[in-house]
């Protein structure tokens, strides 16, 4: 029997982050907390909050369960996460620079050249290009979990369009307005500066071209995409346009949008649609989604796009393993955060050691992503663990493997009243002319008793993420 | 602003229009089918279906036009493009692409329509009687207006909203007036008779506007008076003439705020200088059912223009 780490409760005590909580939770009777529940699924219903889950059919207005315990952390426990999270933001796009440049990293054997060259994220249309300001990934979403008080591990480094931050600020602004006094008693760092962050990030990499005040843009596949809410509450926080490709087209050296008085020129993109559908002309010919020239007017700095194309070469799976190399490597420093060791099925010896031990790890696809397409050994029948190990068989370099971890849990209402439930936790870090990265995050649950899956397409709730201040 | 956001705004205002008539033209129908006539309670439904330009969907859907079969088929058949329920969901949808150029307020009233129809949709039609759902809809309307006039911003997409719901009216009060036309086609010689009386009437209180003929006109209901009062007179809020003249307002505001006039403009200007000349003896000699006709393939036109001037992104 693993024993997990509980973030409140520690040794018979509650630890010092959780201590006026411990009131708030003892004093509010059954009825009050249905009621609450109640009214919160009510706002986000209204407020439009919804969550499609790709292939899933059903409800295209599915709520994520939203729960009300919050998961807090001291100032201290952030101020060390913030260092190892901007270290590692900084190293990431070191090595993005690098690898579509003179690949200093791979001539040095830090890391194997088919691991970054032969990679499917490796876009051979951006080499040679180096971005405004000399970054690709412009906001970071680092996945992260916690085994003990002093432990915190790297689970995954998201660098193309991590998605999640609408529920950072709405988890926020809905506990504020239906708990006010808790507000009132902890001293909590606010999270409602992230849209002027993002904007500030985002105009500070506007291209050479761009000689005035930069128009920024919101680039989304559409109303149908299962993010469109977060896409269109980001654009209307920040106060800037929310575009589809069709909505943009190039004209001689720069991009425009089409508006009601005639074209205006646009010059940083933020786009939430992949790489492959950006330009047809450059990559997938037969997106629909994308704009003809777009990366014509990139290559000349017409345009910044963010995050730059190519830079999904960082997150991959594969690559991930050598993100601590990376930061000895351009920063010289020893990395603050750890990574999960990780088994990589395409090496023999490592291939050999995870089909030995198969029931006792987590197998993940290189490129799978939302939960999908992976194994968790110690939670699946024998059945499932011998399908899966065909299914390594038949393609070991597209899976990689990590022990199972003892994800921490938090205090979460359940039907029975309060249960601990396992977490993780996404910051979202800002890559501009400056790093930044908001005092909090999105803290994912996964509410099913036992359960170690976090992802919303798999039953997964989010909680409000405090950062006490000092 | 982006002519994609326009287009959808000016959208959300012609569907939540279009719903709120699709009710109306319920409520003529079931009122008219109320009273006996030497035509038939089949052939009345039968009339209303083809005012509302719905006559041939229904027929290859449903066959004979039984009243029950046409409240589904107006209010919850997603297969009629005009029927409330694909209106409202159509108007929320637009809504959700432009969510950022709506107030919070605006965006509220689309979605509570929005979910509370889906409610309707799961409720059991033996506990839904006609008037609640066709108050339903006009409640859901006069909210998405009300928050519309109440906290949206002046600005270009105001206009736009403003547009799409002028010119859909102006259609649709035409369309209504065609009600008339069609249910009293198999037999000239009721005009005039208590029977012609009463659906007049019945028209108007479809329009909401029964009273409001009263305080404008007094006296006996005309086919005269109520012609005037639907096409010429200002005052009516619903007439084909405030429209236009709604249409010429906020075309002009546009004009002015970009500071370039649209063929869209010159086109409003005529359609609004016709009316302003017109008498109601020229309605009747050319035939009430031409006139609206007529207008209602000029108002479709000016509705192209609008789309070429603004929307499509073609703007140069």
């Amino acid at each position: 029997m693993t024993s997990y780490f509980n973030e409140m409760y520690h040794d018979q005590a509650v630890r010092p982050p959780y201590a006026r909580l411990q009131n708030w939770v003892q004093s509010m009777p059954a009825e009050l907390r249905q009621m609450k529940q109640a009214e919160a699924e009510a706002l986000f219903r209204r407020i439009g909050i919804t969550f499609a889950v790709y292939g899933e059919g059903g409800d295209p207005d599915r709520l994520i369960p939203f729960d009300m315990f919050p998961r807090v952390f001291s100032g201290a426990e952030w101020s060390r996460l913030e260092r190892g999270i901007k270290q590692r933001a900084r190293a990431l796009n070191a090595f993005l620079v690098d690898v579509y440049g003179r690949g200093e990293i791979v001539r040095a054997g830090r890391i194997p050249g088919r691991l970054v060259y032969q990679n499917e994220a490796y876009e051979k249309a951006v080499v040679g290009i180096v971005p405004p300001k000399g970054v690709y990934s412009h906001i970071v979403g680092i996945d992260l979990v916690r085994t003990g008080p002093d432990d915190f591990f790297v689970l995954e480094d998201n660098c193309r369009t991590p998605s999640g931050v609408s529920y950072m600020l709405e988890n926020r602004e809905i506990m504020m307005r239906m708990f006010p006094d808790i507000f009132r008693e902890n001293r909590i760092e606010p999270v409602e500066q992230y849209p002027a962050a993002l904007r500030r990030t985002l105009a500070s990499v506007a291209p050479q071209k761009c000689d005035r005040e930069p128009t920024v843009v919101i680039l989304t596949p559409g109303h149908f995409n299962s993010a469109y809410y977060e896409h269109s509450f980001l654009a209307d926080l920040m106060g800037v346009e929310l575009v589809e490709g069709q909505d943009l087209f190039v004209e001689g050296e720069f991009v425009f949008m089409r508006t009601t008085e005639g074209p205006k020129r646009v010059d940083v993109i933020y786009r939430r649609i992949d790489d492959a559908f950006i330009d047809p002309l450059c990559f997938r010919p037969d997106s629909m989604l994308g704009i003809p020239g777009l990366m014509d007017v990139y290559r000349s700095g017409g345009v910044a796009i963010c995050s730059a194309p190519g830079a999904g070469v960082a997150d991959d799976k594969a690559v991930y393993t050598y993100v601590p190399e990376m930061i000895r490597f351009y920063l010289g420093e020893e990395p603050l955060l750890q990574n999960v060791p990780t088994w990589q099925c395409g090496k023999a010896d490592d291939l050999k050691y995870v089909l030995e031990h198969l029931a006792e790890l987590v197998v993940k696809e290189v490129h799978g992503s939302g939960g999908y397409g992976m194994l968790v050994g110690p939670k699946s029948t024998k059945d499932q663990v011998e399908n899966f190990r065909a299914r390594i068989l038949a393609d070991p370099g597209n899976y990689i493997a990590q022990p199972t971890l003892a994800l921490s849990t938090t205090p979460t209402f359940v039907e029975e009243g309060v249960a601990p439930r396992h977490v993780d936790l996404r910051p979202y870090c800002l890559v501009g002319e400056r790093i930044e990265l908001v005092p909090g995050g999105l803290t994912r649950v996964a509410l099913t008793e036992g359960s170690l899956v976090v992802n919303s397409s798999q039953g997964g709730g989010v909680k409000d993420t405090w950062v006490l201040a000092e | 602003m982006l002519s994609r956001t326009a287009d959808n705004l000016y959208w959300i205002a012609r569907n939540i229009e279009r719903a709120e008539t699709t009710a109306r033209f319920l409520e003529v129908g079931a009122r008219i089918a109320l009273l006996p006539s030497a035509a038939g309670y089949r052939n009345e439904w039968d009339s209303l279906l083809r005012a509302s330009g719905t006559a041939d969907g229904f027929a290859k859907k449903y066959g004979d036009p039984v009243q029950r079969n046409i409240e589904s088929y107006l209010f919850f058949d997603y297969d009629n493009p005009s029927s409330v329920a694909n209106c409202i969901t159509r108007a929320r949808e637009n809504g959700r692409i432009v969510r950022t150029a709506l107030t919070t307020q605006v965006w509220d009233a689309l979605n509570t329509a929005f979910q509370e129809l889906r409610q309707l949709e799961r409720t059991p039609r033996s506990q839904l009687d006609l008037s609640r759902l066709t108050e339903w809809t006009m409640r859901h309307a006069a909210m998405v207006r009300g928050a519309i006039d109440a906290t949206l911003l002046r600005n270009d997409g105001w206009d736009f909203l403003n547009l799409g719901y002028y010119l859909e009216r102006a259609d649709n009060t035409a369309r209504l007036m065609d009600v008339k036309y069609y249910v009293l086609l198999p037999r000239v010689e009721y005009v005039g008779s208590g029977l012609d009386n009463y659906q007049w009437t019945t028209l108007l209180r479809a329009m909401s506007s029964h009273r409001a003929f009263h305080w404008a006109y007094g006296g006996e209901v005309t086919a005269g008076k109520i012609a005037h009062f639907l096409i010429l007179n200002p005052q009516c809020p619903r007439s084909l003439i405030t429209s236009i003249q709604g249409m010429n307002t906020h075309l002009d505001r546009l004009g002015r705020g970009y500071h370039r006039s649209s063929t869209a403009q010159g086109n409003a200007r005529s359609l609004l200088a016709q009316l302003a000349e017109m008498r109601v003896e020229d309605v009747f000699e050319e035939g009430l059912h031409e006139f609206l006709s007529r207008f209602i393939g000029e108002v479709a036109q000016l509705g192209v223009v609008i789309h070429n001037s603004y929307l499509n992104g073609d703007v140069r």
